[in-house]
Parts: C-alpha cells; sequence; structure tokens
C-alpha cells in the first residue's frame, strides 16, 4: 500500500464515522443554536477538523465522541462571538458553558435521545417553503451525510447545480425564521406528506437508475430506505410513514430480478421470482401490516404497497391476484385521481376481463394533456394491441413509445417490440 | 450493501454484566432508529443447540451437550450500510464497548458483506 493509498483508506474511514455521527451532531447543534443551516456547516468544520487531526494522531477511541466535543466547541466559539450582538445569546452561551463544565463526561453527550431531535431536523430539511429540489437536496446533505459532490454524482448534474440548491434552501430557512420544531394538528399532515414526498422522490431517483451506472444511483434506494426505517421509528402511529417504508422495501426486494447480465430491463412479469429480495418482502408485509393497523390501509402510500404485495405474494406470475390489484387501483383513483394510476388499473383490468376491456380504459386517455408525451401510454396500448391480433396497429404504438422514452435501454426495447409486432404483420 | 456481523469468542459463553447489557441496548437502539440495524440476536450456549452433520458422505445429528469449541459464536447482527468502511467503523464501536465494560473480553467480530447485486 502507498502512502497515498494509505491516505485515501483513512480519508474514507473518517467519512465513514462522520456519516454515522452526522445527525447527531446537527440536532445536538441545532438545539444549542437555533439555526440548523449553521449547525450544518459547524459539523462540516468538526469533519475537516478530523481529517486534519486523525491521520496523524490516530482515530479516537470514542471517534464520535470526539465530533461532537469538537463540533460543540465550535458552535460555543460562535456563541461566544454573537454575544457582542444580543444579551439572549449570552445568557445561553452561558448556560451551555456551565452545562458543558458540569458535564465533562463525553459519554454522556452520547446518551441524548435523538428521536425526536431527528425528526425535527427532518421536518426542517423537507419544509414544503423550499423548492422540491431544495428538500432532496438537503435531506441528502443533513439527513444521509452525503457530500454535494455525491449528490451530483447520483442525480447526474454539476457540482455547481446542487451546491447552489443547497446555498438557496439554506439562505431561505435562515431568513424565513421557522421555528425548529416538529409540528402537529393539522399542519403535521401536511409537512409529514412533504417529507414523505421527498423520500420517495429520493427512492425514484435511484430506482429508475440501470444497473452499470455510477453506483450512487442505485445508492439513493439506501438512502431513502434508511430515512424510511428512521420516520417509522421515531414517528411510529403515522401509518402513511409505514405505508411509505413498506412500497419501498417492497419495490427494492426485486432489485436483483429487475435486468439481465447485460443490464436490459425484466418486466416484471418475466422476471426470476426468486431472484427477489424475501428478507426484505418481510419487511415490506410488516411495515404494510403496521399501516393498516393504523387505520392507514386507504392512504396513498399504503395502498401502491397493497398492489406491490400483491405481487410479492404470488408464487408465479399466474399466481397473481389480478382483480385484487384492479380493485386497489380503483380505489387509489379515489384517493389521488390520476391518468397514470388510470394507465395502471386498465393493465390490471385487461388480466381480469382480457385486453379489450383494458384497451377500451387506455382509449379512453389518449387525449389525455397529462399523458401526452408519455411513453407509457403507447407502450400499454401496443401491449394490448399485440395480444389482440392488431400487430400493425401494435408496431405502431411501440414506435411510437420509443420515440417518447428517456432512457437509451427502454428505447431499444420498445423498438425490439416494434420490430416484433412488424414481423408477426407478416407471419399472419 | 448488507452485512453480517459475527461476534466470536473464546468458549464457554459468559453472560455479559448489566452495564455491557445496558450499552448495547443503546447502541442497538440508536442503530435501529437510524435504519441502519436490520436485526440482531445473541444466541444461547453452544452446549444447549445441535449440530447436523456430514461426515464420510454421511448425514448425522448431534444432539448436545457438547464439549465447547475453541472459539464459539455469541451473537450476530444484519446491518444495512454503504460501504465496509462504515461496517468497519461500527464494528469498532461496537467492540470498544466490550473494551470498556468487560476488561480481559478477548473476541473477534467477523464483518461480511452479504453476497448479492
Amino acid at each position: 500500500m502507498t502512502s497515498d493509498d494509505r491516505d485515501h483508506a483513512m480519508h474514507r474511514s473518517i467519512l465513514a464515522v462522520w456519516r454515522i455521527e452526522q445527525p447527531r451532531l446537527i440536532t445536538n447543534l441545532s438545539r444549542m443554536l437555533r439555526d440548523v443551516p449553521l449547525a450544518e456547516e459547524l459539523t462540516q468544520d468538526a469533519l475537516v477538523a478530523a481529517l486534519e487531526h486523525w491521520p496523524t494522531a490516530g482515530v479516537p477511541e470514542k471517534p464520535g465522541a470526539w465530533l461532537m466535543a469538537t463540533a460543540k466547541r465550535r458552535a460555543l466559539d460562535h456563541l461566544r462571538r454573537a454575544r457582542m450582538l444580543a444579551r439572549k445569546h449570552e445568557m445561553v452561551a452561558l448556560e451551555l458553558e456551565a452545562e458543558q463544565q458540569a458535564m465533562p463526561d463525553l459519554d454522556a453527550a452520547l446518551d441524548d435521545d435523538i428521536g425526536d431531535e431527528l425528526l425535527r431536523l427532518i421536518f426542517t430539511a423537507c419544509h414544503p417553503l423550499l423548492s422540491r429540489e431544495g428538500r432532496v437536496a438537503l435531506a441528502l446533505r443533513m439527513i444521509c451525510g452525503l457530500t454535494t459532490e455525491e449528490i451530483a454524482r447520483a442525480f447526474l448534474v454539476a457540482d455547481a447545480t446542487i451546491a447552489q440548491r443547497i446555498v438557496r434552501a439554506k439562505r431561505t430557512l435562515s431568513e424565513s425564521g421557522l421555528a425548529y420544531e416538529t409540528p402537529s394538528g393539522a399542519e403535521l399532515s401536511e409537512r409529514l406528506s412533504s417529507v414523505l414526498e421527498v423520500v420517495y422522490l429520493i427512492f425514484n431517483e435511484g430506482y429508475t437508475a440501470a444497473r452499470g451506472e455510477e453506483w450512487l444511483r442505485p445508492q439513493l434506494c439506501n438512502e431513502a430506505l434508511r430515512i424510511g426505517r428512521v420516520l417509522t421509528t421515531i414517528a411510529p402511529f403515522e401509518p402513511e410513514t409505514h405505508g411509505l417504508l413498506a412500497l419501498m422495501e417492497l419495490n427494492a426486494s426485486r432489485t436483483a430480478a429487475r435486468t439481465d447480465a447485460a443490464g436490459e430491463p425484466i418486466l416484471l412479469l418475466d422476471q426470476n421470482r426468486a431472484l427477489w429480495d424475501q428478507l426484505q418482502i418481510r419487511r415490506g408485509m410488516q411495515a404494510l401490516d403496521r399501516a393498516r393497523k393504523l387505520d392507514g390501509a386507504g392512504g396513498f402510500y399504503a395502498l401502491q404497497a397493497a398492489i406491490i404485495a400483491c405481487h410479492a405474494e404470488a408464487g408465479t406470475a399466474a399466481d397473481t391476484d389480478w382483480p385484487g390489484i384492479a380493485a386497489l387501483y380503483a380505489e387509489l383513483m379515489t384517493v389521488m385521481p390520476s391518468p397514470i394510476i388510470e394507465l395502471n388499473r386498465a393493465v390490471a383490468v385487461s388480466m381480469v376481463e382480457g385486453p379489450e376491456a383494458g384497451l377500451a380504459i387506455v382509449d379512453r386517455l389518449v387525449n389525455e394533456p397529462a399523458l401526452k408525451d408519455y411513453h407509457l401510454l403507447p407502450n400499454v396500448r401496443g401491449d394490448l394491441l399485440y395480444k389482440l391480433g392488431r400487430y400493425d396497429e401494435a408496431r405502431a404504438a411501440f414506435e411510437a413509445a420509443a420515440g417518447l422514452a428517456g432512457n437509451k435501454r427502454e428505447q431499444d426495447f420498445l423498438k425490439r417490440r416494434a420490430a416484433e409486432a412488424a414481423d408477426a404483420v407478416k407471419s399472419s | 450493501m448488507r452485512f453480517m456481523y459475527i461476534v466470536k469468542h473464546p468458549g464457554p459463553s459468559t453472560q455479559p454484566p448489566p452495564e455491557m447489557m445496558e450499552a448495547m441496548h443503546k447502541l442497538a437502539d440508536r442503530e435501529i432508529k437510524a435504519g441502519r440495524m436490520l436485526d440482531n440476536g445473541g444466541l444461547m450456549p453452544v452446549a444447549t443447540g445441535a449440530q447436523v452433520r456430514i461426515a464420510d458422505g454421511k448425514l448425522s445429528v448431534i444432539d448436545g451437550p457438547f464439549v465447547e469449541a475453541k472459539e464459539v459464536i455469541g451473537g450476530y447482527a444484519v446491518f444495512e450500510l454503504r460501504d465496509k468502511e462504515e461496517a468497519v467503523a461500527m464494528a469498532r464501536e461496537f467492540m470498544q464497548l466490550h473494551l470498556d465494560f468487560m476488561p480481559g473480553w478477548e473476541g473477534t467480530c467477523e464483518v461480511r458483506a452479504f453476497a448479492g447485486p
């Protein structure tokens, strides 16, 4: 191992420790400073300090306590400086200083139950005041400990773009003078849905990534799952947090089966079910069960999870409970009317009543403006037409779908379907 | 990445002191809340278990009591983490508890990634 390799290994080890400790550092500092963006900056400073000291002095015995002590010292310095500006801060600083002196035992700092604090931090990072992109970037940075460069790589955008989103989001937080607190009552459900939306966006960004792409993209699924698990342990009475976790676990359980060795997508019904991750399915089913026990069976995420559960529980594609899925889509339409959900319902209905019935629903959606550029509409239409033996119409639909698909693998796949349909025209 | 942690120590197993149990419980609680720990458990002594063994092409079931092996598995945990560095950082923190609360204790925490995609 060269000294460069050693430096690199040390750097990675320090980052690993820091990522584990980071949410606790931010929450503790946020409580001291009442300023989340500032707290976030000071925890970054603690990382820089560790990167300076540990390679020469060695990793401390209790690295978490070291980081906490360092971060708190920075926060105290900050409050002392601010003392010139505001008497109120002086009082806080004195109190904290006294607290610090009375508790030299660093372990005590690690014993804090951070559940409520972490929840507060998540609610702040995902505040509806912030742009959706800003919320996603802040959550990945403050809750998952990803660096700006890592977030940029995961979302396939320039570093500067992410840096700018973070700066803007932090400025909005600082300027809005938001109370750093967990919302309650009517506000809670609005704020919670903003959090869940961010988590699901992060998950889907990772889920749509193809195998072999930059590994950080699929990693987004794990980050989203992790926040999802955090939410269910610190906000256990909210059925939709369990519903979302169930949806993510059940979807992620198919990861190994979703693509072939060359990275080509494999459709759900064609997947090798032996490759589905049974541990993850079990966790998803447990989460769905908890959502149902909390009277949340009809929630937006719980209903979607229930649909995926129908697939997860079917031993073979032929065992799939299509009437159940069609009914769940119909219920989902009442919770969140959307032409995309209706398109999915069409597929389920076609499995129960035949392709003709599905096509009737799809044809009603053809002029839907929201689906004008949505490649799955002509894709589903092509499937149903093909099954009905209307091969030439199917070919045209698959070609239209290929023209709309955003990623190359999907385009190639749809072109193959179009060619298949064209061959069928010739031989029929 | 999913990791299996296997804690091994020279047998026979002894009951950890209450302070150790408390510290482990706290760490486990923190890791569950952080969404990193998926599962964990301590194992009963080897003597109370059974072994199903294949030797010389024959399958045999050996029920306890056994002579304690030189090294026994005391417990395991399953974590979902980003990379090996994170996995090692977690193992260090867990093993540090043994240093703090069980002076004289010796053992190994084996960190193994799950095979998979």
